[in-house]
């Protein structure tokens, strides 16, 4: 979990930043873009880095998805009987919402491909044109698209709030101050990724960007 | 003060279990949790009725023997608190409480509310001990513990096993009751010869056992009433980490 959780956080950030090009404006961001896919050339094929990429985080994807699922199992399995009296949560909120905000992610996450990397479902839907894709996507009459985002983002940043903490834990985090440390950290960045990541649809919602 | 308890009724391992609904009245606030059930259990005597089974033995919080779930919560509302030493003042006049038994799959019930804890001695058996004579006191600059190690280690040894982490937790793991036991011994200077073999001994059992996985949740240290830290199972995976990349699972290293 902790491992391929950490991998998938760094492309997080990768991602994040290279959203955010988007304030330098439609020939910066495409310019950003095209960059990518020729990236490690002539070494590598035209997108040649951008699928080993994808291969990389797929298969994390898959290893996290595998390891949540064989915890969730052995969850079920440790308690047959259930209390009649649900208990109320006394720990952590976001730990208690990591299967189901995974599954939101999951979902969003497959959206999120269909919509701007394949285009299928992106108004636009040129490759070429990233720009024009992002700006079309977020257009105030498609609120709705823009909802959707937002609830991925804040499902996305739960996930990260438990999920940083949990796998410092995971990989040895023991003294009383650095959980503390561990659990701010943790908030922090969960914080500072979800503006990020909402940043660049809100800006094209209030016109910011267009 | 009068009360509503719904309590949960097994009247063996192959039983199914009910909620049964009792009303004891005249309940003073200065009883404890477990009076409460002698006064309701005398009465069903009394009536002819099979009393209520429960778990207990010193009460006094200390031997990790009792343990109910009320309302929710293990161990009860108040914190760092066994059952035992509960008192009825934490409830108001006309409240209704839920009592019921661990749930977990490694805990079975046996009867009522009674649940079988031989898991936890399982795990003990896998590595909760050390080599070094320990027959008599020995002297105490002979071999020194640093001081922040001792308070770590003697925090561990606070655990009574009462299996309340269990209960709370929502994977059903019993991790922070292995870790206890595993840093306890693995602070100390006399825990070290197995130190690593220990801890991955220990963790086998517990999965064997039938325990859920960690996923560092926290609901066990919260219900915990020894308040044993969620940094200790942080210390366990450290050794865990160490024990399985390291040290390669070899005995004496």
């Amino acid at each position: 979990m902790a491992v391929t959780g950490i991998l998938l956080v760094l492309f997080l950030i990768a991602h994040m930043l290279g959203n955010l090009k988007i304030f330098t404006g439609a020939t910066s961001f495409d310019h950003y873009a095209h960059w990518l896919r020729e990236l490690g050339a002539p070494l590598l094929p035209s997108a040649g880095f951008l699928w080993i990429q994808r291969v990389g985080l797929l298969t994390a994807v898959l290893l996290h998805i595998g390891a949540a699922t064989i915890l969730a199992m052995r969850a079920r399995a440790a308690r047959p009987v259930r209390y009649a009296h649900r208990k109320k949560v006394r720990g952590s909120y976001a730990a208690r919402t990591m299967r189901w905000g995974g599954v939101i992610i999951l979902l969003f996450v497959i959206y999120h491909i269909l919509d701007l990397t394949t285009g299928t479902l992106n108004p636009v839907g040129d490759p070429s044109r990233p720009y024009a894709n992002v700006v079309a996507d977020f257009a105030p009459e498609r609120w709705y698209v823009t909802a959707f985002y937002t609830l991925a983002v804040v499902a996305l940043g739960f996930h990260l709030r438990h999920g940083v903490f949990s796998a410092l834990r995971s990989l040895g985090q023991q003294t009383p101050g650095g959980e503390q440390r561990a659990r701010l950290v943790a908030l922090v960045f969960a914080v500072v990724l979800c503006a990020g990541y909402l940043l660049v649809p809100f800006a094209v919602l209030t016109g910011l960007v267009s | 003060m009068n009360l509503t308890l719904r309590i949960w009724r097994q009247s063996g391992p192959q039983d199914k279990g009910r909620m049964i609904k009792y009303q004891v009245d005249d309940v003073s606030p200065d009883m404890s949790f477990l009076e409460m059930l002698d006064v309701l259990n005398e009465r069903l005597i009394l009536g002819g009725e099979e009393p209520i089974a429960f778990d207990h033995d010193c009460r006094e919080g200390i031997c990790g023997m009792c343990g109910l779930m009320i309302n929710g919560d293990a161990h009860g509302p108040q914190r760092g608190t066994t059952a035992c030493q509960l008192h009825m003042r934490q409830f108001k006049d006309g409240d209704t409480i839920d009592i019921e038994p661990w749930r977990a799959r490694a805990f079975p019930v046996i009867k009522d509310l009674v649940v079988n804890r031989n898991a936890f001695d399982t795990i003990i058996a896998a590595g909760g001990y050390v080599t070094a004579p320990t027959g008599s006191a020995p002297e105490a600059h002979s071999v020194p513990v640093a001081k922040a190690d001792a308070d770590a280690a003697f925090e561990s040894a606070a655990c009574i096993g009462c299996g309340a982490c269990v209960a709370a937790c929502p994977n059903g793991s019993g991790m922070l009751f292995t870790a206890a036991k595993v840093t306890q011994l693995s602070l100390l200077p006399q825990g070290q010869p197995e130190r690593y073999t220990r801890v991955v001994d220990m963790v086998d059992a517990h999965d064997e056992a039938g325990f859920g996985g960690c996923t560092n949740a926290g609901e066990c240290t919260v219900v915990c009433p020894k308040g044993i830290p969620l940094t200790t199972i942080g210390r366990l995976n450290r050794d865990y980490l160490a024990a399985t990349t390291r040290h390669a699972d070899t005995p004496g290293t």
